[in-house]
Order: C-alpha cells, then structure tokens, then sequence
C-alpha cells in the first residue's frame, strides 16, 4: 500500500488532493476522507487563532506509522494525510485524511482510526488566542477513549 | 557521549528549557533520567511528577518508563498530543 505524508505550513486544495488519489486507477471503489478546520470558539471562548507546534523529527514517522497500522488492519489501497503547522485562524484547515480502498467499509473505517490515532500518537500541540489571552490546548479525556475502542475490536 | 533532551509546549514553558544535551551513565532508563530531572527544583518536579499528564519519546518513538536510554539517544519530553 502506497501511503502520503505532508506536513507544511501552506494551505491545501482539498478536492486536488483527494482527486490525485483515484486519477488513472480503475482498482479503487471507494475513497473516504476527514477534514479538520480551526472553529471560531473553545470551551466558551472566542479563539481568534491558533499556532499548531510539532516535533519535527517524530511527526512525519509518528504519522506513517499509524497509516501502517491501518495498512495492516484493512485491505487499503492508498493513505493521504496532510496536517498544517504554524499559526492558522477560524476557517482554515488543519488536517486532511484520505482513503482508498476497493470497498466502502475499510474505507470509513480506516479513515477514522487515523484520525483517532492522530489525536492521540502524533506529536502536534495547539496553542489558542484568545480575548483572556493564549493558552495551551488541553487533551481531551475523549480522543483517549476514541483511540482505545479499536483496541477492543 | 550524552543524550540530546528536548521539550515540547507547555512542558518547555514549564522548564523554560527547549534542548540541551546532559552526560548518561550506562544502563540508563527513561525513569532513572526523569528522578534527575526532578531534583532540579520545583519547576522540574511539578512538570515531571509521577501524577502529572506527560508523554516521553526515544528516538522519535513513544516510550515509558522503563524504556532504555543509550548514548547518542533523543529524549523527549511533552505534554498529552491536540493536534488534529
């Protein structure tokens, strides 16, 4: 299975991206996909921007690794992630995950075990601004239990 | 020959510390060099302590406690992952 990587601080054109992972091919059947944007509030709060900071050497591997466990837990054609780093506002997108496979079921399935492994294995931490000033995003108790039912299954 | 730690969000904040590079001694754990890192002062064994949501990786790769640390090694030191 072929699996993309990306992280960068410029934007992406997300039906370009998803378009590049089916041209040509007559083997896919199905493709799903999962976009993140940054929201206007958190926890009550306006958020006026966010800066996205990461660890350069672990996240490009930490973000690999988790598209080959995917890999080896679904019959998957290919994996795109593409996750933005840097400062971002309200509307703009953050992360992007696409996949292929020849039938809908690893498709959704796949997609939202990367996201849910994303949110908890690969090094990336957000930092809110907002009118009481910046503060670091917190983890969330959920995104823990979110990773751990694919465990169970 | 020594470990490169590093830090990460608001655990750097915490230490004020972003990277640096400290002596090993051989047979060396992550726990082990976490206790050093504690008896830094206040700062270190509140950002460290045992009951405080952190993570650790070595050489890129989330590790525990026990995981081994060897000369040459990266070490680092962050708070619980919200990317995404």
């Amino acid at each position: 299975m072929a699996a993309t990587v990306r992280v960068q601080e410029a934007d992406f054109d997300t039906g370009r991206e998803l378009d590049a992972m089916t041209r040509g091919r007559t083997d896919v059947g199905a493709q799903a996909s999962f976009a993140g944007l940054v929201r206007a509030s958190s926890e009550g709060d306006e958020v006026k921007a966010m800066t996205l900071e990461h660890y350069p050497a672990m996240t490009a591997r930490a973000l690999e690794d988790i598209c080959a466990q995917a890999a080896a837990k679904w019959k998957l054609i290919d994996t795109l992630v593409i996750h933005r780093v840097g400062r971002l506002v309200p509307g703009d997108r953050i992360v992007l995950v696409g996949v292929t496979s020849a039938h809908r079921g690893e498709a959704f399935a796949a997609c939202e075990f990367i996201m849910d492994f994303l949110k908890t294995r690969a090094p990336f931490w957000k930092r809110e601004e907002t009118p009481q000033g910046t503060r670091w995003v917190e983890a969330r108790s959920s995104d823990d239990e979110a990773a751990a039912r694919w465990k169970a299954g | 020959m020594g470990v490169t730690l590093l830090y990460f969000a608001s655990l750097r904040e915490a230490v004020g510390l972003s990277r640096e590079d400290i002596p090993l001694e051989a047979g060396s754990t992550v726990s082990a060099l976490v206790e050093s890192l504690r008896g830094r002062g206040k700062a270190w064994n509140d950002a460290l302590a045992p009951g405080k949501s952190w993570r650790v990786a070595v050489n890129q790769q989330m590790a525990s406690l026990a995981t081994p640390v060897r000369p040459g090694d990266e070490v680092a030191f962050f708070p619980p992952v919200t990317g995404g």
